[in-house]
């Protein structure tokens, strides 16, 4: 089994791996790096719960091997709040009660990061859209979607 | 298994070729749920998103060059690649979730072979030509000729294919993409029918391209259904005889996604539909530039 050492930058943060060719970004992130917000669900690209930013670029991490990391830039759930505060998206999750059991939430706040990015005033329908790579088990998706049009009010018009 | 980002086809193909059980990816999205599904693991897998060709998509004089390791969503953001082949991108931007649209590629679409593929039969009535890497330099092969059947392909081992030609559309000149799956998002094609049409100044159909997805081990072009619709102003008789044209050209499988009737039926539909979104658009776009 070849190893592989990744250089990258995580969370703004510059780290580096050794990892074997066939490992999951998802798996280097959890095992290597200690983050273990993003999930496995599926493990096949179909749930979102590994989702992360990757060169600016929403991707699902079990989809990644870990060696292709190598020169990028990626962006967890970790990596959403500042020290003192939430990341807005998490803020409005916590009040729209936008989770039960929590463990698509890592993913649904980087998939929602990625499209506000893109479209800071997204309408319910694209809101839908852009989410319908994560899915929740739990929570109906109102409540996420919800909470997801309230961060975005709030990221265009701070307090 | 080990990874390999070559920077160069030739090195690509070198890998490939050292190696009988190393496979090419772009964006996994097939090959990592396969090996998840017990499929044996490759010896190699090859990432080609270092070779510039492979990742680039741009107009050359009247031919978009499009990487066939580009993602989709480099498609759908392209307003003028989309202006060009509304029916190519919308294909392109069916396949999966926004996770999967920002690592999948046409040309992993292609070679994986799924019948299912989406944007295969949207590449087929486009007359796209895939640009394929060989042992003695590049071969240009239409995409309806890649495919011969479920997970196969004519490529032999160390061949790869490098880039989609497409001939930007003439005058006059639209396509459209439909399918049918049980939900909105994220799911597999029961049915996909691509419809490409050429109307003349009285608006009548002056050439046409219709080809099947999912109703069969490939991609089927339907010659009848296309000949139905030349001549005529896509009125109901011709738009009937294409649908039942093309309900005729499917040879699909009873499977948990449909039955063998369903699929038929559905085929004739969505046929008919996308030869009127191609029309609609094509009206538009006239009636955008002033032209009857």
């Amino acid at each position: 089994m070849s190893r592989t050492h990744v250089n990258c930058e995580v969370n703004g943060d510059a780290v580096d791996f050794l990892t074997e060719d066939g490992e999951s970004l998802l798996n280097a992130l959890r095992d290597e790096l200690g983050l273990i917000g993003a999930k496995e669900g599926c493990g096949t690209g179909d749930c979102g719960a590994c989702s992360v930013i990757m060169n600016g670029r929403l991707q699902c991490a079990c989809l990644i091997f870990a060696p292709e990391a190598d020169g990028a830039a990626i962006t967890t759930c970790e990596g959403l709040a500042s020290a003192d505060e939430l990341h807005p998206l998490q803020q409005c999750f916590l009040e729209g009660a936008a989770l039960q059991c929590g463990i698509c939430t890592p993913g649904f706040l980087i998939a929602a990061k990625a499209l506000l990015d893109e479209n800071p005033d997204p309408t319910e329908t694209e809101v839908r859209y852009a989410l319908a790579g994560n899915l929740c088990r739990c929570t109906g998706y109102d409540k996420i979607v919800r909470s997801v049009l309230e961060a975005a009010v709030q990221i265009r018009t701070p307090a | 298994m080990k990874y390999a980002a070559p920077t160069t086809i030739d090195e690509a193909r070198t890998l490939l070729a050292g190696d009988a059980g190393a496979i090419v990816f772009a964006g996994a999205t097939d090959v990592v749920p396969q090996m998840r599904a017990g499929r044996p693991e490759p010896s190699m897998v090859i990432d080609l998103k270092k070779i510039d060709r492979l990742m680039s998509v741009s107009l050359d004089g009247d031919t978009w060059q499009v990487g066939a390791a580009a993602p989709s969503s480099a498609l759908t953001s392209n307003a003028a690649f989309a202006a060009d082949f509304p029916g190519l991108t919308e294909a392109a931007g069916l396949i999966g979730s926004d996770q999967i649209q920002n690592r999948s590629s046409l040309g992993g679409n292609l070679c994986n072979a799924s019948p299912a593929a989406d944007s295969v039969p949207a590449l087929v009535v486009n007359d796209a030509v895939a640009v394929i890497a060989a042992a003695d330099g590049e071969r240009r092969v239409p995409v309806a000729d890649v495919v011969t059947g479920p997970g196969q392909t004519s490529l032999a081992h160390d061949e790869i294919v490098v880039c989609f030609e497409l001939a930007r559309p003439a005058g006059g000149t639209s396509d459209a993409y439909l399918r049918l799956i049980p939900r909105t998002e994220m799911d597999i094609a029961v049915v996909g029918a691509g419809v490409r049409l050429t109307l003349d100044d009285s608006g009548n159909v002056s050439a046409a391209a219709v080809a099947l997805g999912a109703v069969a081990p490939t991609v089927v072009r339907v010659p009848a259904a296309e000949a139905a619709l030349v001549g005529s102003s896509l009125d109901d008789t011709a738009l009937a005889a294409a649908a039942a044209a093309a309900s005729d050209a499917c040879n699909p499988i009873d499977d948990k996604r449909g039955t063998i009737n369903y699929r038929r039926q559905v085929a004739g539909v969505l046929t008919r539909r996308a030869a009127g979104i191609a029309a609609d658009r094509i009206r538009t776009r006239n009636g955008q530039n002033g032209a009857s």
